[in-house]
């Protein structure tokens, strides 16, 4: 990646709800341009954080800097940076016109021009033939489109938005996660976009930060998040995998070797392992290979459950005591079909499978 | 709710409605238009001095000369129940809004203490005015402690009056205000904020705008007992300027006039229902805009 600026700074932020702690310390940066995305279960502080950049919560210990200043303490109403909420706050007494054009006179612009960008802010969302209506008179998508473009039109720093998504019906949240991705180059904003939804984050993000428990768990591009977990709670969170407990015999830079009940010492990259003990070996069904597509060092299973989905097919398998998720894409012939019961090799690319601290 | 119901079943309210409401208008309009009985009450007739009385006297030669001295008790009635009904809607806005940021509990408990006040007389609570108020009472106390020498006399001033109808209709105010702000979404109110609008503009454009029916309903409710108001006058006004209520109970106590007093509730009656009409129609508009 090269070398950019941060839009955002969240230095050693922790967040108090009286003896509740809901944020622990939280250090990242945002850069500038980026399409950030928060992703967590529900609960793990993710509106919390979006909340104290914006101003409406202030940060219990900790400093927010935005683009080199530190904000901490101005209001929110002083703050370069606009949210889309969650469900939309549009002003209902006001028309689409007047709820875009709010900000603008806030920020004191005259009338031409807010006249010129609150026109120009309702074609770039395709709204432009409802600019009289009331929000009452607008679908949810529509209503989502205005949300964005009342947020947009300032031309805030950082552009927030807590899970805009998920008030929308399934096929919308498609086309409305292309069309973000496409506001987002075409303005050049910074975007920090809050989900839990990780098929959205992992879609849409140029890099993901993964809450979880008031932490930040990791932070890195979908594909590095994805391949490439730093914790079991990552590894699990994040699409489906198989965990096996374990013991590390030794450890080598970046790579440990461990033994687990499958009965082959397998030597994959590592993180969180200190030294030889208990840890979990990570490995995604989609890695694991049956019978020809059976990777490295292989041993033999059985079929106990077979779920068919068309591209794939999902089988468990077990293999020395322990059962394993296998997901395999369907060959283009129906040879080679396995049935509950078979006999299978099984096996996989130590490359592909993460060793994980406890 | 079968037809029968509907109208069998709606006859209690009904009579109700006809004993306490329709008849003694009706029976206010006859009076007022009845002739003055030489010893006080009145007879039935159909005359209209009563209401000529308002506007103008008879002067020596039986000539009539007009004389505004009702009508200024009339704008001064009006002119006090605004003040009364502006000072509560001041003050009301922001004591419902703090409430309504208050946890569920605390604003179940707050929203009783406003109402608590009408659990005593209203004798009691002018009165209570008028120790606070009066000859070395509370306000004096305060006035002389923060250094004021000469204590120029709360009592029987313009202020006092407009204290004691504040204190006495605010609770019409905060409660229908409260139910207005309560429902708003306070995601509104940051998206004020969001949008670099400051308190006062989150305020002026979206919080008065969206609440404006309880506004409206809450200035309603003060402003109309405001008008008819008897003791705040008579005890904490000392009765030195006449108003409305205490014109209407005069005529019909000490100057035994009942026909001029009945007229005067007329006028009064036709004022109320001048508000009333006014806001229908706002009200009407409003739906219509919003259709
Ligand atoms: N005002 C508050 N007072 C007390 N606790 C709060 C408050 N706001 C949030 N919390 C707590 O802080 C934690 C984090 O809340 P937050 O809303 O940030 O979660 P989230 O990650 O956005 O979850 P979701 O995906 O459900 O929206 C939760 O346990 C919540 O109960
Ligand atoms: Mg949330």
């Amino acid at each position: 990646m090269q070398k950019r600026l941060s839009a955002i700074e969240i230095i050693g932020v922790s967040k108090q709800f009286g003896d509740f702690t809901a944020l622990h310390q939280v250090d990242f940066r945002i850069l500038q341009n980026e399409f950030f995305t928060l992703l967590g279960p529900s609960g793990c502080g993710k509106t919390t954080l979006l909340r104290m950049i914006a101003g409406f919560e202030s940060p219990s210990r900790g400093t927010i800097l935005l683009n080199g200043k530190d904000i901490s303490d101005s209001p929110a109403h002083k703050r370069r940076v606009n949210t889309v909420f969650q469900n939309y706050a549009l002003f209902p007494h006001m028309t689409l016109s007047q709820n875009i054009a709010f900000g603008l006179e806030n920020l004191g612009w005259e009338r031409g021009k807010i006249r010129a960008r609150v026109g120009e802010m309702l074609e770039m969302v395709h709204m432009s033939q409802f600019a009289a209506r009331k929000p009452d008179q607008l679908s949810g998508g529509q209503r989502q489109r205005i949300a964005l473009a009342r947020a947009l039109a300032p031309g805030p720093e950082v552009l927030l938005l807590d899970e805009p998504l998920s008030a929308l019906d399934l096929k919308l949240r498609q086309s409305m996660r292309d069309e973000l991705r496409r506001l987002q180059r075409e303005t050049g904003i910074t975007f920090v976009f809050v989900t839990h939804d990780q098929e959205e984050a992992l879609d849409m993000s140029d890099r993901i930060a993964v809450m979880g428990n008031g932490h930040v768990q990791q932070i890195g591009a979908p594909d590095e998040i994805y391949e490439a977990p730093q914790n079991r709670f990552v590894a699990d969170f994040i699409g489906e995998t198989n965990f096996l407990d374990g013991e590390v015999v030794s450890v080598e830079g970046g790579h440990a070797t461990i033994r687990t009940a499958l009965g082959i010492d397998i030597t994959a990259a590592q993180s969180g392992v200190q030294g030889p003990g208990p840890a979990v070996l990570s490995i995604r069904p989609e890695k694991i290979g049956l019978d020809a597509r059976a990777e490295g060092e292989t041993r033999s299973g059985r079929i106990v459950s077979r779920n068919y989905m068309g591209g794939f097919t999902h089988y468990t398998v077990e293999a020395g005591g322990v059962s394993l998720r296998v997901s395999q894409r369907n060959a283009q012939s129906r040879q080679g079909r396995l049935d509950v019961g078979d006999e299978v090799r099984l096996g996989f690319a130590a490359e592909n499978a993460r060793v994980l601290g406890q | 709710m079968s037809k029968g119901f509907r109208i069998w079943g709606l006859v209690p309210a009904w009579a109700l409605m006809l004993l306490t409401l329709i008849l003694p208008i009706f029976i206010v309009a006859g009076v007022s238009v009845g002739e003055r009985g030489a010893y006080g009450g009145f007879e039935w007739s159909f005359d209209l001095t009563a209401y000529r009385q308002i506007l103008f006297t008879l002067g020596w030669t039986d000539e009539l000369e007009f004389d505004p001295k009702y009508l200024i008790i009339i704008a001064r009635t009006l002119g006090y129940a605004a003040g009364a009904t502006a000072i509560s809607l001041l003050l009301a806005l922001p004591v419902a809004y703090w409430i309504s940021l208050q946890s569920a509990r605390d604003k179940a408990l707050l929203i009783y203490l406003v109402t608590l006040p009408f659990w005593v007389s209203m004798i009691v609570r002018v009165y209570a005015w008028l120790i606070i108020l009066g000859n070395d009472g509370m306000a004096e106390t305060v006035y002389r402690f923060f250094g004021g020498s000469d204590v120029p006399g709360f009592l029987f001033t313009p202020g006092a009056m407009l204290v004691g109808m504040v204190y006495s209709y605010i609770p019409l105010m905060i409660l229908p205000v409260y139910a207005a702000v309560e429902k708003l979404d306070p995601a509104l109110i940051e998206a004020s904020h969001d949008l670099y609008g400051s308190r006062w503009t989150a305020l002026r454009r979206v919080i008065i705008p969206l609440a404006s029916p309880g506004l409206v309903g809450g200035s309603i409710l003060v402003f109309v007992p405001c008008l008819g108001t008897v003791l705040e006058p008579m005890l904490l006004g000392g009765g030195r300027q006449l108003m409305m209520g205490t014109l209407i109970q005069n005529q019909f106590g000490g100057a035994r006039d009942w026909p001029f007093g009945a007229a005067i509730a007329m006028v009064l009656l036709v004022l109320v229902v001048l508000v009333l009409i006014l806001n229908a129609r706002r009200a009407t508009r409003q739906l219509e805009v919003q259709a």
